[in-house]
Order: structure tokens, then C-alpha cells, then sequence
């Protein structure tokens, strides 16, 4: 495949398929199934290319693989740089494997406006693959904010009673911080004069006082869309009112924007902010871990408690991204990897049930397991890897983590450890009120069981999430060399600077 | 050959689980027990290949995780260790299977209960056949999901859902502690590998080390961190609460699981770390009083309890607390003897219990028996030989083993040795008191029960008192014919090097030394304690209830189980509750909310409603701001110009 833009190919793939669904006219229901037609085989094509990054990638190397260059705005030096390393790359297939995913997830889900709809994914798919793989901060930015549009639209049109409130919050949070970045990208193109992002990566040579500001504005947009505590209200209602698979997306990729922002902007390029700033990023993420699980243990809607996990299951992602140790960064990359899967499918889980009775109340439910004995295993399969049992591949990231918050700090990695129990409190509890007791509710007395595209949709996911419990060394091995480098490069700006010149910014030079 | 016996358990949970409904009852009963028959004889084929001729081994699959220096493969260690708990594991496992087809006739959903039986062993194997940390851990928290799942079989029975969520919780609470103890071993070592770590534990002897503020030697550290991972499985005192609410699975689980082989797993992680614990000595003290303690407690506990299942489950408690006491006094060998005699008399005893319920049409509660021995005389007989076993009397299996733990403990020459003991020997009065409680108020006395159900009395089947027997057998011969590789005379060659205990600390090698007194002081006190039962249940039976009024405040504590639950309730369950609402309704939505995008939000609508009253339409308003406007600035203008 070599000599071919695969890239540019795997991230404008879905928005030719959106092209051609704005094409289809007819009567609304031939326009429907063809335009759900168009949009799976779009995403499945995409998927397939996606593949040949994954077997093309070369393990073992730091450098950027796939790259394509070329010109773009030669007046600021801006160019269209795309490029993937061991960080970015198996975030791009995550994009692309849950795409079609969704898209079947909404097969019957979506009832009108199905073409828009599918235009909407389609052109998501393009701008979360887009943003992993972009290499020059402008062509980033864009991606990065464009995210927000379909997601905006999708939570807006296709949403539940509250769509609109939800939708403006998420839209009003996550611009916020953007905005914030946005000058922070600015000041950085002021300061070395460029927005290539690999040039950057090699050193940006940014002073310690400056790096405080621009981490902070960095900060603001990533922590948003992780999301951190406290700026984490816009996610439950987001994820409430969003359809199953807006759901899936927004917690499967969209959370890991801001995860992998910290990987590949804070931390290489403001190294001795990051080190600054990390016990405020740990004390956030054992708040995120403690306070976001009791939350959950409280909550009744399913939605609502998932999304809930979402933002505890985060806390160890961004507690091991600043740990700065081998263990704890790939630890906290599984786990965003892990978490897109295992939370995108318990949204899909739910979905199932909402579809057939329309209610996210938990006391609405009981008893399931009667009348579903094949939802029950692969509730319980995907209800067991967010609890994080070996096995499946929520232990590796959390294990990791804690691994890594260990050699940093022993009270972070016992806080942080906390989680273990009451992550397994909030998901047994409420597996046990939907799955389990006797079923005398009279609507859920002919519930039926998986059908086959139900289950389709599961299989490959429960594959994925065995797979990266059981033989996690193929998705470690991806990232070890991109990591080691940024471990290395990170300790060589740590020593150049000798850690003094923050210490002293506080101490009132 | 190993690897086979490992996994065929897993290949019938994954036939009798995903394909129940194609073999049916009968097909998942078939295949998963003969595939556990199978292993069980494979499994002592291995045991007389590595234990007897030493051929202690390893077997690598593939890497598991490779992360930085952590490196580790997913493997399967053969030393003497795991060898016993393979075979253990594998036989008591094939026992329940087979009684499970008796016992769990009349139920609903066959398969799913033999797959779950298998999993666990499965599950429990892999744990046993560990050679590194963190797969113990995969197996160590798989038997906890496996218990899980068995504790919720019935899942129409709420208590059974709570019982189900309690055990994996508390258990999870341990596994806090083994996590963050695997995570210092790997920060200390390097490694997680066992043959790594305990060929440079020696070298980290004096390393200190701190963890959380508090400073300390480096192993004593991991090794209470590890520790605590152990007490949660092993129901040690403070994380024992899941054990008695367990119960409420069906009773080949009880067996299996949660007296024979699961709850044994704390303490064979244990021994296994014995070249780790030899090098800390505070971690072994602390080890030691908390494992007396357990024994004393939960002893105090079983002999107010009216439910037969939770009577065994509290011996359950108080016999892990020996067993640990033991490895606290670097008497390792003598846990695994006691681990190993135990399971037989334990799991023969609580089939036995199932027995009794099945014969008295599923009921459990000991005030509702008595006067059925005549009716199911084979069922009494091998309660006796559990209950003689468990007690300590020779020459059953628990008397060699309990014995020498007793022993070991007061030959260890040590304070806290000397605490063990005594707490020891006074849990082995109670325990035989207790026993036979049990038998008497179970078996004698009159009939307490409706007519119709002591009409149904019958005994068990064939297939429910065959694995019995075998049972029994190990109940009754286990004992003195393992004495001598476990603990007497051939114990160097046997355990090899599966086991280290440092020369100054062969508490075993003093044991064999001791006063006769104090081998004959448990002895007696057994004898004793079952006096003391006979009379109270045979003799006088209104003894029980004159005693009980009489030191009402010390029977009301020790009947409600010295009120840990309650205190865990109010504590923790309630105020994580009351905290996860509280925070959600006053912290989420109140606050943040409130101030963040609501807040703002409605100040933004406020100002905007506020400044569009300004625009009223009307021209003399406008002319009048104009007006102002202009004067305002006129004023300026001559202040700052001329001033």
C-alpha cells in the first residue's frame, strides 16, 4: 500500500459516503434504506482500510508512519500533515470499528430524518479520524472543533425529551475550553513560528512561564473532554439524551480527545507545566474516581450511571497519563482504549432494552434474565470488563495505572485503587436490578431476546474486549516505543531546565 | 500434562455453558463431570511426579503483559505447592460435581450450575498453577466471580443477590491490598515473576521502604499489602463477613467453594510467599494475631448459631484462622497439611449438612431437627467422622494437622506464637463443643419438625453418598499418612523448594520437641468440649436456654456475630449511599451545575431580559439616554481636559 495517501484515504472515506447519501432522493422510506445501506458499507469499506494501518504499522519505532505532506497555506507555513505513531494509531481504528457499529446500532433505532442522520456519522467518522491523524495544528484545531458539530446536531435532532438543554451545555462546555486552546495554538505559532506538530514535539523550547499559561489553556479544553471533575456535568445529560449511538461515539472516541491531547500536547511540548501541574491533575482524578463512583451508586437511570463510570474510569486515565512512567502512560492509553470499547458496548447494552420498552429507569427493569438469557451473558461479559476482572481488558489499563501511580506517588495508587471496589459496587448493583430477581413486571413479560443484528453487533466487541484481556502484548506492543520516546524526551527537558525555574515562578520572581 | 488437567474444567464450563441447551440436563452433567473425573486422575499422576520423584517444573504459554520492565507470560508452575492444591482442587471438585447431580435434581437450570462448578476450577487452577503474580490475581479474582456467580445462582432470591454482590465486594476490598501489594513487589523487584522475586528477596531484606507516610522495612510492607489481599479471600477477621452470608448459594457450592478450596486460596497465596513473609518479620506477626484471632472469634460465633450451614461456615472462619496463625509462625508445611486435611472433613461435612437438607426437604434451620439419625444412619455415620475430624480427634485427619499447628505455634518461642496457642487451643474447646451441638441438636433428641416432612426423611441417594464416602476415607486416612512428607521426617525431599523457612525459624522442627502437655492439652479440651455438649443438647437439654438468659448481653453479642455486620452497615454501606446522593443532588447539580453552565446561563438570560426592557420602542426614552449620553460625555470631556 505504499505510495498511496491511506491516511487522507481512511479519514475522507465516510465523507464521500456522506456525499453520496446526500445524493439519494426518492420517497423517504427508499431514501432511508438506502441511505442506511450506503452509510454501513461506507464505514465497513473505511474499516477495512483502516486494517492496513494496523498490519502496515511498524512496531517498534517512535516515528510517525504514513506520512503525507504537502502544502497548505505556504504564506504561514502551514501545511496538511497527516501521520500516525503508536499513540494515535489504534485510536483511529477505534474510530473506525465503532462507526459501523453505530451505524447498525441505529438501524431500527433511527425513525426519521435517517438520511441526515447518516450523514451526520458519516461525517463525525471523517473528523474523529481526522483529528487522531493530523500532524499540523491548524488542520487539528479544525478537526478537533469540528467533532463538536455532528455531535451537537446528533444529541439536538435525534435526542430524547431534553435534547436541547443537553445539547447546548455540551456544546457551550467543550467551546469553552476550545477557545481557550485555540489561543494557546496561537501563542505557540508566535513564539517558534511554526504548527508542525512532529517540529514541535522535538522541542518547542517554550519558557517555563509561558508553558504555565498555555497548559492551563490546553488544560481547559482537554479536561472538558475527558471529562474531568468538576467540569464533568455536560456528560451525563449529554449522554442521556443522545441516541444509543451517539452515545457510543461520544463515550467510545469522543472522551478520548481529550486523554490523547494531554499525551501529545501537554505532556511533550509543556513538560515542566505538566510536572507543575501534576498533583492538581491527580487530586482531580481521585476526586473523579471516589466522587463520580458514589455518584453512580446512586443513580437511577442506566444512561446516567454508565456515564457516570465514564468519568471515574477517566480518572484513571488521566491520573496514569501524568504519573510520566512507562507503566502508567501505556496503562492509561489501554484504558482509553479498554473504555472505548467496554463503555461504548454497555451504552449499546442498554440501548437494547430501550429499544423494546423505551424507559432508562433501572426500577423499571427486573428479572431480564428470565426472558434474556443471551443479553444477561453479554451484559455480564461487558459488566465484568468494566469492573476491570482479569481477564478482560479493564483490568490491563486499571492494573497498569495503578502500577504506575505506585512509583509516583503510594496515596494516589490507594485512592486510586478505591476505585476497585466501588466501580464493582455501582456495576454489580445495578446488573443485579436489571438482570436479576424475578420478573413480575407485566411490560416486560414478552421482552424479547437478542436478535441477530443485536448480536452481531456484540460479537466482535466481546472478541475485542478477550482479546485485550487475554493477549494485550499485541496492543502494547504499538505503543511501547512511541511511549519510551516520550518518556525520554520528557526526562530530557525535565533535566535541561533541572525543575528549578517553576519553583522559583511561585516563590514570587 | 498439567495444562491438560488445568483446562479441561474450563472446556466443560464453556460445553455445559454456551451449549447447555443442546446437551441438555444430562449431556452437561456427563461431560463436565467426566472431563473433572479425568482431570482429578490426571492431577495425581502430576502430584506423584512432582512431589514424590521432585520433578518441579514450568510450562510457558505466551506473554501476557509487556509494559516497560513488566514483563510476564501467562504459565503454569508445577512445584509441590501447586501440586497439592491441584490435587485438592481437582478431587473435592470432582466429589461435588458428582454429589451435584443428586443434589440439584430438581432444578431449573442444570447446566448453567456444572458450568459455573467447572469454571470455578478452572479458575481455582489456574490460581494454584501461577507463576508470577498477576496470574494468581486473574485466577484469584475469576474464583471470586465464579463465587459470585454461585452464590447468585438462585437469582429470583434477593438475599442470594445481596449475599452474591456482599462476597464480591468484601473480596474486592482484599484485592485493594493485593493489587497495590503486586504494584510494590514490581516497584521493589522489577519483576513479578515468582523466581525473580524470591531469589532477590534476600537482598531486600533491609531495604526500607514507605508507603502512604509511613515508613518502614520494604517487605514487612508488601507483605501486609499482600496480606490484606489474602484476608479477604481467607474470611479473615474484618473482611470475614462475606463468608457466612454466602451460605446462601446452593450447598455443593458451599462445599466446594467456600470451605474447601476458594477460601483456602489466602492462605496457600501465603505460603507461597514464604520466601517473601521469612524476611518480615512484622508482616508475620501481624499475620499471626490476626489469624488466632480469627480462630478464637469465629469459634465464639459457630456456637450460637442456629443454622447448620452457618455453624460449618463459621468452623469454616475459625479453621482458616489456624492456618494462617500457622504460616505467621513460619509454619507453613503444617497451613498447607491443615488446608489439605481440611478440605476432606470440611466439604464432607457441609455435603453431609446438604444431605441433611435434602432429607429434610430443604430446610436449614437446626431447631427444626433432630431425632433423624435412625431414618438416615449413613448420612450420621459421616457426619461423625467429620465432625471427629474436625475436632481433632486421633486418629482423624484433623488431629495430625491440627496438632502440629498448635504445636508450631508454641514452639515458636515468640510472643505473638504464644497468643496463637492459647487462642488456639481455646477455639479447639469450642470447636468440638460446637460439633457436636451440631450433631446432637441435627440428629438426636426428639423430632422437631412438621409430620409431613419427617415423613419425606429419606436418605440420599447413591450418587450424593458415594463422593461422601470418598470423603470420609480422606477424612479418616489423610491425616497420618501425609504426616510424615508434610511435616515429620520427610518433609525436606517433599517440599523441595516450593517452600522456604529460614533456619532460626523451623517452627516445625520445635514442634516436634514440645512438653507433652502441650500436645495433650488440645486433646483433652476437645474431649472436654464435647462432654460439655453432650450435656447441654443430651442430657439437660434446658440448659442451653437458662444459660442463654443468664449471660444474656454475652449471648446477644456473640449470636449477632459480635455486630460486625451491623457496624459495616452504618459505617460504610449506609454512608456511601447517603454520600453518592448527597453528592450528586448538593455537588453535581447544586454547585457545579448551579454555578457553572446553569448559573451562567440563567445570569446571561437575566442581563438579556433586563437589557431588552431598555428597548422600549418609545422615541422620547431613546432621546432621553441620548441625552444623558451626551451630557455624560460633555462632563468627561471637561474634567479630564481642563483638570
Amino acid at each position: 500500500m505504499h505510495g498511496w495517501p491511506l491516511l487522507s484515504l481512511v479519514t475522507f472515506l465516510p465523507l464521500v459516503g456522506a456525499g453520496f447519501i446526500l445524493m439519494i432522493r426518492g420517497e423517504e422510506e427508499v431514501v432511508a434504506r438506502n441511505a442506511r445501506y450506503v452509510a454501513l458499507w461506507t464505514s465497513l469499506i473505511t474499516f477495512v482500510l483502516s486494517l492496513f494501518v494496523w498490519f502496515g504499522f511498524e512496531r517498534g519505532t517512535a516515528d510517525f508512519q504514513f506520512v503525507e505532506k504537502t502544502e497548505w497555506i505556504p504564506a504561514f507555513g502551514i501545511t496538511y500533515h497527516m501521520g500516525v505513531d503508536g499513540i494515535s494509531m489504534m485510536f483511529v481504528l477505534l474510530s473506525t470499528i465503532l462507526t459501523p457499529i453505530c451505524v447498525l446500532a441505529s438501524w431500527e433505532a433511527i425513525t426519521y430524518r435517517v438520511k441526515e442522520y447518516m450523514i451526520a456519522f458519516l461525517a463525525l467518522e471523517t473528523l474523529m479520524v481526522g483529528m487522531f491523524c493530523a500532524l499540523d495544528f491548524v488542520a487539528f484545531y479544525m478537526f478537533f472543533e469540528g467533532v463538536l458539530i455532528p455531535m451537537f446536531l446528533i444529541i439536538g435532532v435525534w435526542g430524547g425529551p431534553r435534547r436541547v438543554y443537553s445539547a447546548f451545555k455540551f456544546f457551550l462546555y467543550t467551546l469553552l475550553g476550545s477557545v481557550l486552546m485555540l489561543l494557546a495554538i496561537l501563542a505557540i505559532y508566535f513564539h517558534t513560528g511554526t504548527t508542525d506538530i512532529p517540529t514541535l514535539l522535538a522541542g518547542a523550547g517554550i519558557p517555563p512561564e509561558m508553558q504555565i499559561w498555555l497548559w492551563l489553556a490546553f488544560f481547559a479544553s482537554f479536561a472538558v473532554k475527558v471529562p474531568m471533575w468538576p467540569v464533568h456535568t455536560w456528560l451525563p445529560d449529554a449522554h442521556v439524551e443522545a441516541p444509543t449511538a451517539g452515545s457510543v461515539i461520544l463515550a467510545g472516541v469522543l472522551l478520548k480527545m481529550g486523554g490523547y491531547g494531554f499525551l501529545r500536547f501537554s505532556l511533550p511540548m509543556l513538560p515542566e507545566a505538566s510536572a507543575f501541574f501534576a498533583p492538581l491533575v491527580f487530586g482531580l482524578s481521585i476526586v473523579a474516581v471516589i466522587y463520580t463512583s458514589l455518584v453512580a451508586l446512586a443513580q437511577e437511570d442506566m444512561k446516567k450511571l454508565i456515564a457516570y463510570s465514564s468519568v471515574a474510569h477517566m480518572g484513571f486515565v488521566t491520573a496514569g497519563v501524568f504519573t510520566v512512567t512507562q507503566q502508567g502512560l501505556e496503562g492509561a492509553i489501554f484504558q482509553m482504549l479498554s473504555h472505548g470499547i467496554v463503555s461504548a458496548a454497555l451504552f449499546l447494552v442498554v440501548g437494547v432494552v430501550y429499544d423494546r420498552i423505551h424507559t432508562r429507569l433501572i426500577e423499571k427493569y427486573g428479572g431480564l434474565v428470565h426472558r434474556m438469557p443471551n443479553y444477561a451473558l453479554i451484559f455480564m461479559v461487558f459488566m465484568l470488563a468494566s469492573v476491570g476482572l482479569p481477564g478482560t481488558s479493564g483490568f490491563v489499563g486499571e492494573f497498569l495505572v495503578i502500577v504506575g501511580t505506585f512509583q509516583a506517588n503510594t496515596w494516589v495508587a490507594l485512592l486510586i485503587a478505591s476505585g476497585m471496589v466501588l466501580g464493582a459496587a455501582y456495576m454489580l448493583y445495578l446488573y443485579r436490578r436489571i438482570i436479576f430477581g424475578k420478573l413480575t413486571k407485566q411490560h416486560l413479560m414478552d421482552i424479547l431476546d437478542l436478535n441477530w443484528r443485536e448480536k452481531a453487533i456484540f460479537a466482535p466487541m466481546i472478541v475485542l474486549v478477550l482479546w485485550m484481556g487475554i493477549y494485550p502484548v499485541s496492543f502494547l506492543d504499538v505503543m511501547s516505543a512511541s511511549v519510551e520516546s516520550l518518556i525520554t524526551n520528557y526526562e530530557q527537558a525535565m533535566a535541561g531546565s533541572e525543575g528549578a525555574s517553576l519553583a522559583l515562578l511561585w516563590s514570587g520572581q | 500434562m498439567e495444562v491438560v488437567a488445568v483446562f479441561l474444567p474450563l472446556i466443560g464450563a464453556i460445553l455445559a455453558g454456551l451449549f447447555g441447551q443442546k446437551l441438555g440436563d444430562r449431556g452437561s452433567q456427563v461431560v463436565t463431570c467426566s472431563l473433572l473425573l479425568l482431570s482429578a486422575a490426571l492431577s495425581v499422576i502430576v502430584f506423584v511426579d512432582v512431589a514424590v520423584y521432585g520433578n518441579a517444573r514450568s510450562t510457558e504459554f505466551f506473554t501476557w503483559i509487556d509494559s516497560g520492565s513488566l514483563e510476564l507470560s501467562w504459565a503454569i508452575r508445577m512445584d509441590t505447592l501447586s501440586a497439592i492444591m491441584l490435587c485438592v482442587v481437582t478431587i473435592v471438585s470432582a466429589m461435588v460435581h458428582v454429589y451435584s447431580i443428586g443434589y440439584m435434581e430438581h432444578d431449573t437450570s442444570i447446566p448453567r450450575f456444572f458450568s459455573y462448578l467447572s469454571l470455578f476450577t478452572f479458575f481455582m487452577l489456574m490460581l494454584a498453577t501461577a507463576d508470577n503474580f498477576l496470574q494468581m490475581f486473574f485466577g484469584w479474582e475469576g474464583v471470586g466471580l465464579a463465587s459470585y456467580l454461585l452464590i447468585g445462582f438462585w437469582y429470583d432470591r434477593p438475599s442470594a443477590n445481596s449475599a452474591a454482590i456482599k462476597a464480591f465486594l468484601v473480596n474486592r476490598v482484599g484485592d485493594i491490598g493485593f493489587a497495590l501489594g503486586i504494584a510494590g513487589i514490581f516497584f521493589l523487584f522489577g519483576s513479578t515473576t515468582f523466581d525473580q522475586v524470591f531469589a532477590a528477596a534476600p537482598d531486600m531484606a533491609d531495604s526500607s521502604f514507605t508507603f502512604i507516610g509511613i515508613e518502614g522495612r520494604a517487605l514487612d510492607i508488601v507483605g501486609i499489602l499482600l496480606f490484606i489481599g489474602a484476608m479477604g479471600k481467607s474470611a479473615q477477621l474484618g473482611l470475614h463477613t462475606w463468608l457466612p452470608d454466602a451460605m446462601e448459594g446452593p450447598t455443593p457450592v458451599s462445599a466446594l467453594i467456600h470451605a474447601a478450596t476458594m477460601v483456602t486460596a489466602g492462605v496457600f497465596m501465603l505460603c507461597r510467599l514464604s520466601p517473601i513473609l521469612e524476611y518480615a518479620p512484622f508482616a508475620l506477626e501481624v499475620i499471626t494475631v490476626v489469624g488466632a484471632a480469627t480462630a478464637f472469634f469465629a469459634a465464639t460465633v459457630g456456637m450460637a448459631q442456629n443454622d447448620i450451614k452457618r455453624v460449618i461456615a463459621y468452623s469454616t472462619c475459625s479453621q482458616l484462622g489456624y492456618m494462617v496463625f500457622a504460616v505467621g509462625v513460619s509454619a507453613y508445611s503444617a497451613a498447607m497439611f491443615h488446608l489439605m486435611t481440611h478440605a476432606f472433613f470440611k466439604a464432607l461435612l457441609f455435603l453431609g449438612a446438604g444431605s441433611v437438607i435434602h432429607a429434610m426437604s430443604d430446610e436449614q434451620d437446626m431447631r427444626k431437627m433432630g431425632g433423624i439419625w435412625r431414618m438416615i444412619p449413613l448420612t450420621y455415620a459421616l457426619m461423625w467422622i467429620g465432625s471427629l475430624a474436625l475436632a481433632g480427634i486421633p486418629p482423624f485427619a484433623g488431629f495430625f494437622s491440627k496438632d502440629i499447628i498448635l504445636e508450631a505455634a508454641w514452639a515458636s518461642h515468640t510472643g505473638h506464637g504464644a497468643f496463637a496457642f492459647w487462642l488456639g487451643v481455646a477455639a479447639a474447646f469450642m470447636t468440638a463443643f460446637y460439633s457436636w451441638r451440631l450433631l446432637f441438636m441435627t440428629f438426636h433428641g426428639k423430632p422437631r419438625a412438621s409430620e409431613e416432612v419427617m415423613h419425606h426423611v429419606h436418605e440420599s441417594p447413591r450418587v450424593m453418598t458415594v463422593p461422601l464416602i470418598v470423603l470420609a476415607t480422606g477424612a479418616v486416612l489423610a491425616g497420618w499418612l501425609a504426616y510424615g512428607a508434610f511435616v515429620g521426617d520427610l518433609r525436606m525431599p517433599f517440599w523441595g523448594e516450593s517452600i522456604h523457612v529460614l533456619h532460626d525459624h523451623d517452627s516445625i522442627e520445635a514442634a516436634h520437641h514440645v512438653p507433652l502437655w502441650v500436645k495433650l492439652l488440645p486433646l483433652v479440651l476437645a474431649v472436654a468440649g464435647i462432654a460439655l455438649a453432650y450435656v447441654m443438647y443430651m442430657a439437660r437439654p434446658d440448659l442451653p436456654g437458662v444459660l442463654a438468659r443468664a449471660l444474656r448481653p454475652l449471648y446477644l453479642f456473640i449470636y449477632n456475630k459480635w455486630y460486625f455486620d451491623e457496624v459495616y452497615n452504618a459505617v460504610f454501606v449506609r454512608n456511601a449511599w447517603l454520600l453518592g446522593k448527597g453528592l450528586w443532588k448538593s455537588g453535581d447539580v447544586a454547585v457545579i451545575d448551579g454555578f457553572g453552565p446553569d448559573g451562567i446561563s440563567a445570569t446571561t438570560r437575566n442581563l438579556a431580559v433586563r437589557i431588552s426592557r431598555l428597548q422600549t420602542g418609545y422615541v422620547y426614552h431613546y432621546a432621553f439616554v441620548m441625552l444623558i449620553g451626551v451630557v455624560a460625555f460633555v462632563t468627561w470631556y471637561i474634567f479630564t481636559q481642563i483638570g
